[in-house]
C-alpha cells in the first residue's frame, strides 16, 4: 500500500474551551488535486494552519508521506515537502520579484545558512527563480519591490514563492480571493499549470474555480469534513447541499 | 533607488537565463577605487596629529556601524548592546598586548584585531544565542538587559576590565612590522595605515556577505519572518548566525581602538557606546550598505571635531539627530540618492529655487540658534573668563541686551522664512517624485 501523501488522522485543535477542529479524518493520495470547500468559520483555515505547523494541534496525527510531522516547526513540515500559501498576502514586501523567488528555492538547493556562496554566481538559483517568474507571468516585474506589486500580482507572486521549493504537497489558501473574473481565470491557469504533478490541497469559496480544478472535494462544517468525494457527487449530495451549497449550485 | 545595483540587475535580466555575458561594474569599480584613493590619500591632505587621529577614529567607527548595520538595517534587529561585542573585543586584544609585551604570546600587532574579532564571535555565539531567540521588541530589550549586565561585569572583575581606569597597553611592543625598522606603530600615521587596510577589508567583506544566500535571507527574515519560516528557514538560526557574524566585526572595530588609543575602559562595553552606534547608523541609514560609512564619519565629526569648538555638541548632535529623524527618515543616504534620482531624470532645475530658500532660511534659524546656544552655556559656565564670546569670528557680549534680541530676532526671522521656504519646497518636491515614480511604473524594464 502506498502512503497517502498527505493524512490527517482525528484531529482536533482547541481555542480555549472552543473546539474549531472537531475530528478530522482525511487522506489525499499522491498526485491528487483536492479541494476543501465550507462555509465562513467553518474551520477551514485554521486546518491548514495546523497542517503547516502555524499553529499547534490539540489531539490527533499528520503524516506527510507517512512521515509524522504533527507538532513540528514551520521550517521542518518545509523541509519535508510541504509548502503553504497564505490568504492574506505573505511576501517579503522590501525584496525585489526576483529576490522574493530566489529566497525562496535557496533552501531546497542546500544552500542553508551560507555565507560563504556569492549569490551572483548561484546559476541554478537564479535559472529557478527565472524559470517560476516567467510561470507566473512576472518577468516585466522582476526588478520591482514586491510591495509595489497589484493585489492579482502579489497574488501571484504568493503561488510563485510556495512552489519555488519544489515541494511535492502544495497547500493553497484561496488563491483567487479577491480577484476579478478574468484575474480568478488567470489564477485558475496557473494554479493547474505549477501544481501539476504535484498534491494539491486548496481552500475556495469560488465555486467555478472549486469544480473545474478538484479532483475530489471535501466539505467541511463545524469543524468535521461532513462529505467527501469526486465534484459530481459532492453537488448532489444532500447533506452537503442542505449544509452549505444551498442556493449557490444554481447560480454557477 | 541603488542605481548602481538597479542597473546591474537589469543588465541581468537582458543577458537572461542561458547568456550570461555581464560586463564589468565600472561603476562600482569606480566607488571601491575612489574610497581607497581617499583612504590613502587623507592623512596627506591632513597632516596634523589631531586631524589623522580623528580620520583613525573615523575608520574605526566605520566598521563598527557597518557591523551594526547589518543587525539594524539588513536584519531588522535593533540592538542597544552593540557595544558589548567590540567592547569586549577591545578587552582581549589589549590584554593580547599586554601578553605580548611581556613576552608570554607571539603575535603581530598588527593582526591584533583579529583576536578582538574572534572574542567577539565568541561572545556572539554564547550571548546572542539567549538574544535571537526572540526578534522585534523583546530583542531589543533583551540586548538592553545584557548590555548593562556586561557593564556591571565590568566592575565585579577588575582584574579583566580594569575597574575605573581601565586596561592600558603600548602598541610598539611587537617587532617592527614586516621587519622593517621604523615600522613600529608608533606614529599615529602608521596606526592610521593599519586601521585603513582592516578597515577596507572588513568594508570588502561586510558588502560581500550582502550576496551571500544568508545575507539575502536575513533581508528576507527582516521582511517577513513568519514567511521565512515558511520557505524552509529557521529564522532563530538566521538572527544567531548574523549576530555571531555582526559581533566578529564588531570585534575587530574593538581591537583596532585598542591599538588606536592603548587603553580600553568601562566605557568600550557601555550603554553610550551602544547609543553611539545606533545614532551613526541611523544618520547615515540603514537602507543602503553605504550609509553606515558616512553616518560614521559625521558622528565623528560631532564627537571628535566640534567638541574641539563647542561645549554644547552634544546638544547639537541631539538636535541634528532629530532634525534628521523629522525630516529624511532614510537618513544621509537616502536623502543623498533621492537627489541623485532627480538629478537623473533632469528635474533639478525646478528644485533649485526653492532649494536655496530652505537652505539660506535654515542657516539663519541654525545662526539663530546657535548664539542663543553659545551665549547660553557660556553665560552658566564660563562667565568667569569675562562677558564676551567669540561666534564665526565676531565678537558678541553676553551681558548685553542687544546681543540677545539680535540673535531672537534671527531665529525667528529664519524660522518663520524657513516654514515658507520648507513648504514650497515640499510641493515642489513631491510633484517630482510623483511624475518619476509614474514613470518607473510605466517603465518597468527601464533603467
Amino acid at each position: 500500500m502506498t502512503a497517502a501523501a498527505l493524512e490527517l488522522v482525528d484531529l482536533r485543535k482547541s481555542f480555549g474551551r472552543t473546539e474549531i477542529i472537531r475530528g478530522v479524518n482525511l487522506a489525499v493520495p499522491p498526485g491528487e488535486r483536492h479541494a476543501i470547500i465550507g462555509p465562513n468559520g467553518a474551520g477551514k483555515s485554521t486546518l491548514f494552519n495546523i497542517i503547516s505547523g502555524r499553529f499547534p494541534v490539540s489531539s490527533g496525527t499528520v503524516r506527510l508521506n507517512g512521515t509524522d510531522i504533527t507538532g513540528r516547526k514551520p521550517f521542518e513540515i518545509n523541509r519535508l515537502g510541504l509548502s503553504r500559501s497564505f490568504q492574506i498576502t505573505n511576501i517579503f514586501h522590501r525584496l525585489s520579484v526576483f529576490e522574493n523567488l530566489r529566497c525562496a528555492v535557496l533552501w531546497s538547493l542546500g544552500y542553508r545558512y551560507s555565507f560563504w556562496h556569492n549569490l551572483n554566481t548561484l546559476h541554478d538559483a537564479a535559472d529557478r527563480a527565472e524559470a517560476i517568474l516567467s510561470r507566473i507571468g512576472l518577468r516585466r516585474r522582476r526588478n520591482i519591490a514586491a510591495g509595489l506589486l497589484t493585489y492579482a500580482e502579489q497574488r501571484a507572486l504568493e503561488i510563485g514563492i510556495t512552489i519555488a521549493g519544489d515541494a511535492s504537497v502544495v497547500l493553497l489558501d484561496e488563491p483567487t480571493a479577491g480577484m476579478s473574473r478574468s484575474e480568478t481565470a488567470n489564477a485558475v491557469a496557473l494554479v493547474r499549470d505549477v501544481t501539476q504533478g504535484k498534491t494539491l490541497l486548496m481552500v475556495e469559496h469560488d465555486m467555478s474555480v472549486v469544480f473545474g480544478l478538484a479532483d475530489r472535494i471535501s466539505v467541511v462544517v463545524y469543524g468535521e469534513i461532513i462529505a467527501s468525494g469526486p465534484p459530481g457527487e459532492i453537488r448532489a449530495n444532500p447533506k452537503v447541499k442542505e449544509a452549505y451549497l444551498g442556493t449557490q449550485t444554481e447560480s454557477h | 533607488m541603488a542605481g548602481k545595483a538597479k542597473r546591474e540587475a537589469a543588465g541581468e535580466s537582458r543577458s537572461g537565463p542561458v547568456l550570461r555575458y555581464r560586463p564589468i561594474n565600472l561603476g562600482r569599480w569606480t566607488v571601491w577605487g575612489v574610497a581607497a584613493l581617499l583612504f590613502v590619500f587623507m592623512p596627506l591632505i591632513f597632516q596634523s596629529g589631531y586631524a589623522r587621529s580623528l580620520l583613525s577614529q573615523m575608520g574605526i567607527l566605520i566598521i563598527f556601524a557597518l557591523s551594526y548595520n547589518m543587525l539594524l538595517g539588513q536584519s531588522g534587529m535593533l540592538s542597544f548592546g552593540h557595544a558589548v561585542y567590540s567592547g569586549l573585543g577591545a578587552y582581549f586584544a589589549i590584554h593580547a598586548m599586554n601578553r605580548v609585551g611581556d613576552g608570554s604570546l607571539i603575535w603581530p600587532i598588527t593582526v591584533l584585531p583579529l583576536i578582538g574579532g574572534l572574542a567577539g564571535a565568541l561572545f556572539g555565539i554564547v550571548l546572542g544565542y539567549v538574544t535571537t531567540k526572540k526578534a522585534g521588541t523583546p530583542f531589543a530589550m533583551i540586548t538592553l538587559g545584557l548590555g548593562e549586565l556586561v557593564f556591571s561585569c565590568s566592575l565585579m572583575f577588575p582584574a579583566f576590565f580594569g575597574g575605573e581606569g581601565g586596561i592600558s597597553g603600548n602598541r610598539t611592543v611587537g617587532r617592527p612590522v614586516l621587519g622593517i625598522a621604523g615600522w613600529t606603530l608608533g606614529p599615529q600615521v602608521q596606526v592610521y595605515y593599519l586601521i585603513v587596510i582592516w578597515c577596507f577589508v572588513c568594508m570588502a567583506a561586510m558588502y560581500a556577505y550582502t550576496h551571500t544566500p544568508l545575507g539575502r535571507i536575513a533581508n528576507a527574515v527582516r521582511d517577513n519572518p513568519e514567511r521565512a519560516e515558511f520557505i524552509g528557514y529557521n529564522t532563530q538560526r538566521v538572527r544567531w548566525f548574523v549576530l555571531i557574524l555582526s559581533a566578529f566585526f564588531a570585534g575587530i572595530a574593538g581591537g583596532l581602538s585598542a591599538i588606536n588609543f592603548e587603553i580600553v575602559t568601562a566605557e568600550n562595553v557601555s550603554a553610550i557606546r551602544s547609543g553611539g552606534v545606533l545614532l551613526a547608523t541611523f544618520i547615515g541609514g540603514v537602507a543602503f550598505f553605504f550609509g553606515p560609512i558616512l553616518g560614521a564619519v559625521v558622528f565623528t565629526m560631532f564627537a571628535v571635531a566640534l567638541s574641539e569648538f563647542t561645549k554644547a555638541w552634544q546638544l547639537y548632535l541631539g538636535v541634528f539627530f532629530v532634525l534628521l529623524v523629522m525630516f529624511t527618515p532614510g537618513g544621509l543616504s537616502s536623502l543623498i540618492l533621492m537627489n541623485l534620482r532627480v538629478l537623473k531624470f533632469q528635474k533639478f532645475k525646478r528644485l533649485r529655487d526653492p532649494y536655496f530658500g530652505v537652505i539660506l532660511s535654515a542657516l539663519a534659524l541654525a545662526f539663530g540658534c546657535v548664539m542663543l546656544i553659545e551665549m547660553t552655556y557660556h553665560r552658566t559656565l564660563d562667565y568667569s573668563l569675562g562677558p564676551q564670546i567669540q561666534l564665526f569670528g565676531f565678537p558678541f557680549y553676553t551681558d548685553h541686551a542687544e546681543s540677545w534680541v539680535f540673535a531672537v530676532s534671527v531665529l525667528v526671522g529664519g524660522a518663520l522664512a524657513f516654514r515658507y521656504a520648507w513648504r514650497r519646497f515640499k510641493a515642489v518636491w513631491g510633484e517630482i517624485q510623483v511624475e518619476i515614480e509614474d514613470w518607473i511604473r510605466d517603465n518597468p524594464e527601464a533603467e
